[in-house]
């Protein structure tokens, strides 16, 4: 009758263990051996058939008879296996002693798999062992949202160049930058606002000095601010926008930090205020604005 | 204009009376109430409609008063932000409370502070890192000064760890990689320092940025540490700033920014040059991201059996839209 069980499930009528695939046949079977739906594979097809299963770490052998067909409960004889692979593989020999050699084989073949990757499974656990955590997707959304907002909210260039601006008033920089006048008049008067009104005096006198020193030094020291410009040229600041813009003093000691902070040129660049209105103006149109900062 | 016989419920409205201006709506009334769609949609637009001419109309007539008072009108409102409506956080940091001053020079960042150690950092990766993550790591360290990219391999954390105390590293940052892309940051200070898990999120690599300047140079950049405000704050904020040298070199003219903003850290890199005193200019090198910090430990890497000084607990720390922890 076995024959006849081929003869339906097999090939012609429909099995619900198959599964169909191109070019090989599959069976779902959970006490199949090969796990292919073949005639000497299929246990419901073969009335006397054997099976390795895996039961939390331990291995069993199952064993169908023909005698016990008609007793469904107690079809199938489990037998455990002992933890030693050799052992293990004399007790199939001993229990499958005059089965047919195919199933014989394909037991131990499979319960040599079984080993093979229980073994690895121990030695993974060992291992750092990666943890998925699952994304929800409604907190992603929102904390992108709030990032989002939050970039706007934080006005990143404002607040570094103000920071840069404090550091600087508050002299972290030390002699690199010659902005000389302002701060320094800036810091002195909010400190010497009470008292004292005969520094302002001084400051006074001196920014007179200054001023009539500049109208000194532009005739006389032309060739030497010339010399400055064709190095500021050949910097690639955008110095040459700033010049244009603004009245204040300062590339001068910008470019020349960058030129590893020479201070020599204090003294004229000070006084080059006006001039560097009428002369850059001029020479610095035709050239190509370079980049902003 | 449409009125009068509009199928469903449209018998609660006015007369309907085309001029808008005179729409008396009886008091119990809602726009939403209208059963028909077209017919609501029409009466909510006309309603937006006069909500926004009344608020214009006070707008004006609040203008007129505060000009007619001239110097006696009270000052103008200011408006209302989150920032300004932050719930006040009890361990925001007093700058001149003595016990928080103790507390930083005692801690285990007292010694980087003191100048006693110098910064020496490894940078690694996750398990696999693809080549975002690779580059990514690479312009990390070329930001940060004295920094060493090595590559994981498949090493257990726990067993760096003491190969890096003995080799005499300072700190640790692996960042963890998902599908191609940088997702997070775990900051270690390494003898027995804290270690901090961040969350990185929109990471920009160099050429993502749009700016015309060159590499980072070698000059030790200055630090900007803005708005950590509380306790831990604090604390997250000096983990970032023993990262780096703690002197910075001037003539570099580059600064890297750790800017809090609602519990976001935005990191930049820039350059800067001072125009004028009171004008300086920036221009973004270098890689930038955000992090989101989510716990802090005492001690090193563990993730099993470590003392947690902070863990962001989302349903009892986000309930609030105005309450940030740094």
């Amino acid at each position: 009758s076995s024959q006849v069980v081929w003869d339906t499930l097999g090939n012609r009528q429909f099995c619900s263990y198959k599964i169909t695939t191109k070019p090989q046949n599959f069976c779902r079977n959970e006490y199949n051996l090969t796990g292919l739906c073949n005639r000497s594979s299929c246990p419901l097809a073969n009335s006397q058939y054997a099976t390795i299963r895996e039961e939390k770490g331990r291995c069993y052998l199952y064993m169908k008879t023909i005698e016990r067909a008609p007793f469904p409960r107690r079809l199938w004889e489990r037998v455990l296996l002992s933890k030693n692979y050799e052992k293990a593989l004399e007790e199939i020999d001993e229990n499958l002693i005059y089965w047919p050699r195919f199933i014989r084989h394909k037991c131990k073949q499979r319960f040599t798999k079984i080993t093979q990757y229980l073994i690895r499974i121990r030695k993974l656990t060992l291992k750092r062992q990666r943890k998925l955590v699952p994304l929800r997707r409604k907190i992603e959304r929102r904390e992108k949202r709030r990032e989002e907002k939050a970039l706007i909210a934080a006005q990143l260039d404002n607040a570094i160049e103000k920071e840069l601006l404090e550091r600087l008033k508050q002299d972290t920089y030390g002699d690199i930058y010659n902005f000389p006048i302002h701060a320094f008049d800036k810091a002195l008067q909010q400190q010497e606002a009470e008292s004292e009104s005969e520094s302002d005096a001084e400051k006074e006198e001196e920014e007179d000095e200054d001023t009539d020193k500049r109208e000194f030094v532009e005739a006389n020291s032309d060739e030497s601010d010339l010399s400055d410009f064709e190095d500021m040229d050949k910097l690639e600041t955008s110095s040459e926008e700033e010049q244009e813009e603004e009245e204040e003093e300062v590339e001068k000691p910008a470019s020349h930090s960058k030129s590893k902070g020479k201070t020599p040129l204090k003294g004229p660049a000070r006084r080059k205020r006006r001039y560097i209105e009428i002369e850059y103006e001029e020479e610095t149109e035709p050239t190509t604005k370079t980049k902003a900062a | 204009a449409g009125d009068g016989s509009g199928p469903g419920g449209s018998a609660e409205e006015d007369g309907g009376p085309p001029a808008p201006e005179r729409v008396l709506f009886p008091p119990t009334f809602s726009v939403s109430e209208i059963k028909n769609k077209q017919r609501r949609h029409f009466m909510f637009l006309r309603w937006k409609q006069q909500q926004r001419k009344e608020k214009l109309a006070a707008k004006k007539k609040r203008r007129k008063e505060r000009e007619a008072l001239g110097d006696k009108a009270p000052p103008k409102a200011i408006p209302k932000t989150i920032e300004n409506q932050r719930v006040y956080d009890e361990t925001t940091v007093d700058p001149n409370d003595e016990e928080v001053a103790f507390d930083e020079a005692t801690d285990e960042f007292a010694p980087y502070f003191n100048r006693q150690t110098v910064p020496k950092i490894l940078i690694t990766t996750s398990d696999r890192p693809r080549g975002r993550t690779v580059r990514f790591c690479e312009q990390l360290s070329t930001v940060i000064p004295n920094s060493h990219v090595y590559y994981r391999r498949g090493l257990a954390l726990k067993r760096i760890i003491p190969q890096c105390i003995a080799r005499d590293f300072t700190d640790l940052i692996v960042i963890n990689e998902d599908r191609n892309v940088p997702n997070g940051l775990v900051l270690s200070h390494l003898p027995e320092g804290p270690t901090a898990h961040f969350r990185m999120s929109s990471v920009r690599l160099r050429k993502e940025i749009k700016r015309k300047g060159k590499e980072p140079t070698e000059h030790v950049p200055e630090v900007i540490l803005n708005n950590f405000t509380t306790r831990l704050g604090h604390s997250v904020g000096r983990m970032f700033a023993s990262l780096f040298p703690h002197d910075p070199q001037f003539i570099g003219r580059q600064v890297a920014t750790f800017h809090n903003q609602r519990d976001y850290i935005f990191f930049r890199f820039h350059r800067y040059i001072f125009k004028s005193e009171k004008k300086v200019g920036i221009q973004e090198l270098g890689p930038r991201f955000t992090l989101k910090l989510r716990s802090l430990q005492k001690g090193t890497f563990d993730s099993k059996f470590g003392e947690y000084e902070w863990i962001h607990k989302r349903r009892e720390m986000d309930t609030s839209r105005r309450k940030f922890h740094l």
